[in-house]
């Protein structure tokens, strides 16, 4: 079983002046599970890219089965049994799972959906998969494009399998599934590497782990030899406590009063279905669910940017002892009530920052009402943006630089920064570490932490669940729009949240029946 | 009564046709996410390539054959119109540049063209007057000789040159590849999610490039109907007026399947010269009647909008060049 399946040799790429990957060297057995570790930005999609022919290695060679290989183009991956299976799908959502898994393949005799379709289903029955190849992307589920997607690359033969971060988006039930098609997969020999920076899973998956650092391969190890702190220290370059801080709330009292709220979409679709809940002062509330399980309209709610059909939503005011209904109030309104309001949306360039403005101009978005004047003052803003850019140690070439030209983990910061710095009473954050490496996002998860410790009530929508447990005094978990359960973080197990996302009463059942 | 209604269903098809080209052609091209606003231009080319094709034959011989007199323009008109779909298809696809801005120039510029060699066509050979090919015209004009002995029906329905037929034959041709074959459906992967089908090994650049150029040729066709059988081989400038922009409007009122276009071109057709028939109009009420094509285009719009069903919204890439490696 231990035949080498790919060997990459001083593998090279560069875009431009970055260089993404720098002399790789890797080898992939038949009848293993590598996993490829690394940070964000630190070479592990482009390296796969290259195997994938989405991108052509600038020096190196790669060899399969011993020989060497020129993988020009995806098709030429096809043909050497290469099948990627990409964080973004690549599938045509009008289409059904037969029609994007048959796609751009030149089969002999007449194009025939039939014979694909039963074909899909031997597949299906081999490995464990569960799907209905008539059904159409749109209408399906993350866990069952992941699957269409995996269908798709076995029905083309790939004995060499790559998976990009394939459990970002499930549910623990929907991992462990995956988990168990992967080690069948591996036993029917099959060389499998799945790109991944949760190392829980690295290390209960993997029979070998690579890690890359700033597109260097730092070195590969036997997963039974490593442990996490391990791992970390070759991905990082140096020691990181792994350990979030949870002190106990402080004299929590009632911030924010959330009753019956419904929501109903343009298409009668009910996005928010009589959900209630309380957030308190110097407390974080995590918010877990499936993506798409009504956590935007909800923050988006309580902000004044999502209309409600019933409920209402309460602001015990602290200073003043008033309490508000922000119920279908604009931003505006909400803000003149003497609400402090602070919201990291999950759409960091489209909702929260101005990509084409500079960090000064993106932090006058907040304050641009300030003042008589009819000229602008930029002078403050440009010390609140200096302060940010130190304090949260921004990677920037200056203040004046366009947002959007940072990193991702920087844009997060200059966001984060804007929204602390207005010293809220309710911070609201939607999935605040997504794309962020490791020392981005614990430093995001200390600053709420001290947004709480001086009292703030955090609310904190996130979708790595080890995290919510570490991090959360107490979790709502939302389904189809329901609340399906509040949890104590400090007693909760990730099964028992898992299950509660899945969640779902047969009234819900029938309506997902339909189409 | 009766065969004034059968008059107008005759009418209809007639003025439905050119319009049937254009769509099916812009169907084709946006299929694979080119929306090739440059239809209305390729349309113009492809009528002045069929008569400077026919023109050029007819007074190169004395006595012009019939079978010739067809196939001259008919090429013509297409090596017109590919050529116009290959400037924007080199533009679009290989230098990427803006899809509108590139369709709306060569619009711009195929009306030019037209109006261009219309009026100067007769100068270059030291004659005067107004291009008129009567052989070439006849030829496109001959119907099925039995087809007044049939009736109403017959002259309804069968009293057509054969582009009437070929421009059905080509939709429901269209409809077929794009929903039953392989081809078909590649070439909607690339129109839908072009990163997708290039992942799934598809040549999206010649698929584009494929579906834009036979797409233009196919409008061509309607330009090349309008010259030789709507006016019987005679050119006059700006003649062919707005119908390229309605040949768009209907593929959207046929949410992108050829099939849906002929019946909506007959439609169209229809209403563009319904006011003819309706007796003692003012000319204010005729000019509401003209704008009905275009107020039926945005009910149709609101409708799908309302709906939402995705399979009727456009391809999902339409107006967007495709880069493998952006990042």
């Amino acid at each position: 079983m231990e035949s080498v399946a790919i060997e990459l040799k001083n593998i090279t790429k560069r875009f431009g002046t970055i260089v993404a990957n720098s002399n790789v060297n890797l080898t992939v057995n038949h009848g293993e599970i590598l996993s490829l570790l690394g940070e964000n930005g630190s070479g592990k999609t482009t390296l796969m890219n290259m195997i994938a022919g989405i991108y052509y290695p600038d020096e190196g060679q790669i060899f399969i089965d011993g020989s060497e290989v020129v993988i020009r183009s995806p098709k030429d991956a096809f043909n050497y049994k290469i099948g990627m299976i990409h964080q973004h799908f690549k599938l045509v959502d009008v289409f059904t799972a037969a029609q994007n898994i048959v796609l751009g393949l030149k089969e002999d005799g007449k194009f025939n959906i039939k014979n694909a379709n039963k074909k899909v289903e031997e597949i299906s029955t081999k490995y464990g998969f569960d799907i209905d190849p008539n059904k159409k992307i749109y209408e399906m589920s993350v866990s069952e494009k992941q699957t269409v997607e995996i269908i798709k690359v076995l029905y083309r033969g790939a004995d060499i399998l790559i998976l990009d971060e394939p459990t970002a988006v499930l549910t623990p039930q929907e991992t462990q599934k995956l988990f168990a098609v992967l080690r069948r997969m591996r036993d029917d020999g099959k060389a499998i590497i799945i790109i991944t920076h949760k190392l829980h899973e690295v290390l209960s998956l993997s029979d070998r782990v690579a890690v890359l650092r700033k597109g260097e391969h730092i070195g590969t190890v036997i997963t039974a030899e490593t442990n996490e702190s391990d791992l970390t220290e070759m991905m990082v370059g140096k020691k990181i406590n792994l350990n979030i801080d949870r002190s106990e709330p402080v004299n929590p009292q009632d911030r924010l009063v959330v009753r019956d709220v419904d929501c109903i979409s343009r298409d009668g679709v009910k996005l928010l279905d009589n959900v209630s809940f309380t957030a308190r002062s110097g407390e974080i509330l995590g918010i877990a669910g499936i993506a798409g399980s009504g956590q935007r309209e909800l923050l988006e709610a309580i902000a004044g940017l999502q209309h409600l059909n019933s409920g209402e939503i309460i602001y015990n005011n602290p200073k003043s002892g008033n309490s508000e209904n922000l119920r279908d109030k604009t931003p505006m309104q909400i803000r003149d009530l003497g609400v402090r309001l602070s919201f990291v949306p999950e759409d960091r360039l489209g909702m929260g920052l101005v990509g084409n403005m500079d960090i000064v101009d993106n932090m006058m978005l907040r304050s641009y009402r300030k003042g008589n004047s009819m000229f602008l003052q930029r002078k403050e803003p440009k010390n609140l943006a200096d302060d940010i850019i130190k304090q949260l140690e921004v990677v920037t070439p200056s203040a004046n630089t366009p947002v959007r030209r940072l990193s991702g983990g920087n844009v997060q910061k200059v966001l984060v920064g804007r929204e602390i710095s207005a010293s809220p009473t309710v911070l609201m954050a939607a999935y605040p570490v997504r794309g962020l490496d490791i020392n981005s996002s614990y430093m995001i998860y200390n600053l709420l932490n001290q947004q709480k410790e001086k009292g703030v009530s955090v609310i904190f929508v996130g979708e790595d669940l080890d995290v919510l447990i570490e991090l959360c005094d107490r979790i709502m978990v939302i389904g189809s729009g329901r609340v399906t359960g509040i949890v104590d973080g400090r007693t909760a197990t990730k099964e028992e949240i898992g299950l509660l996302m899945t969640k779902t009463d047969s009234t819900d059942m029938h309506g997902g029946d339909q189409q | 009564m009766l065969s004034t209604v059968c008059a107008f269903i005759h009418a209809a098809i007639i003025q439905g046709i050119p319009l049937l080209y254009g769509a099916t052609g812009e169907i084709l091209t946006e299929k694979s996410g080119n929306l090739n606003l440059g239809i209305p231009g390729i349309m113009y080319v492809g009528g002045i390539s069929g008569i400077i094709g026919g023109y050029l034959y007819e007074h190169s011989t004395a006595n012009p054959v019939a079978a010739l007199c067809i196939l001259v323009p008919f090429l013509s008109c297409i090596i017109g119109s590919l050529l116009m779909a290959f400037i924007y298809s080199f533009l679009t696809i290989t230098l990427r540049v803006n899809q509108n801005v590139t369709g709306l120039a060569l619009t711009t510029f195929g009306i030019g063209v037209g109006n261009f060699f219309g009026g100067s066509l007769l100068s270059f050979f030291g004659e005067t007057g107004s291009i008129s090919l009567i052989q070439s015209g006849l030829c496109y004009k001959a119907s099925l000789p039995f087809a007044d002995k049939l009736g109403l029906f017959g002259t309804t329905f069968l009293s057509f040159g054969f582009l009437t037929y070929l421009a059905s034959a080509i939709a429901l041709v269209t409809s077929w590849v794009l929903n039953k074959t392989r081809v078909g459906l590649n070439l909607r992967a690339v129109g839908e999610n072009p990163a997708t089908a290039d992942a799934a090994g598809i040549n999206v650049t010649a698929y584009k490039y494929f579906s834009t150029l036979i797409g233009g040729a196919i409008a061509g066709l309607g330009g090349l109907y309008f010259v030789m059988d709507y006016t019987g081989g005679a050119w006059t400038n700006n003649g062919f007026g707005d119908r390229g922009w309605l040949a768009i409007a209907i593929v959207i009122f046929a949410i992108w399947k050829p099939n849906t276009a002929i019946l909506s071109s007959f439609l169209f057709g229809g209403l563009y010269i319904l006011c003819v028939y309706i007796p003692g109009l003012s000319s204010s009420a005729k000019e509401l009647i003209n704008m009905l094509p275009y107020v039926v285009t945005i009910v149709v719009l609101i409708i799908i909008s309302m709906r939402k069903r995705r399979e009727n919204q456009p391809p999902a890439h339409l107006g967007l060049s495709y880069f493998r490696e952006e990042r």
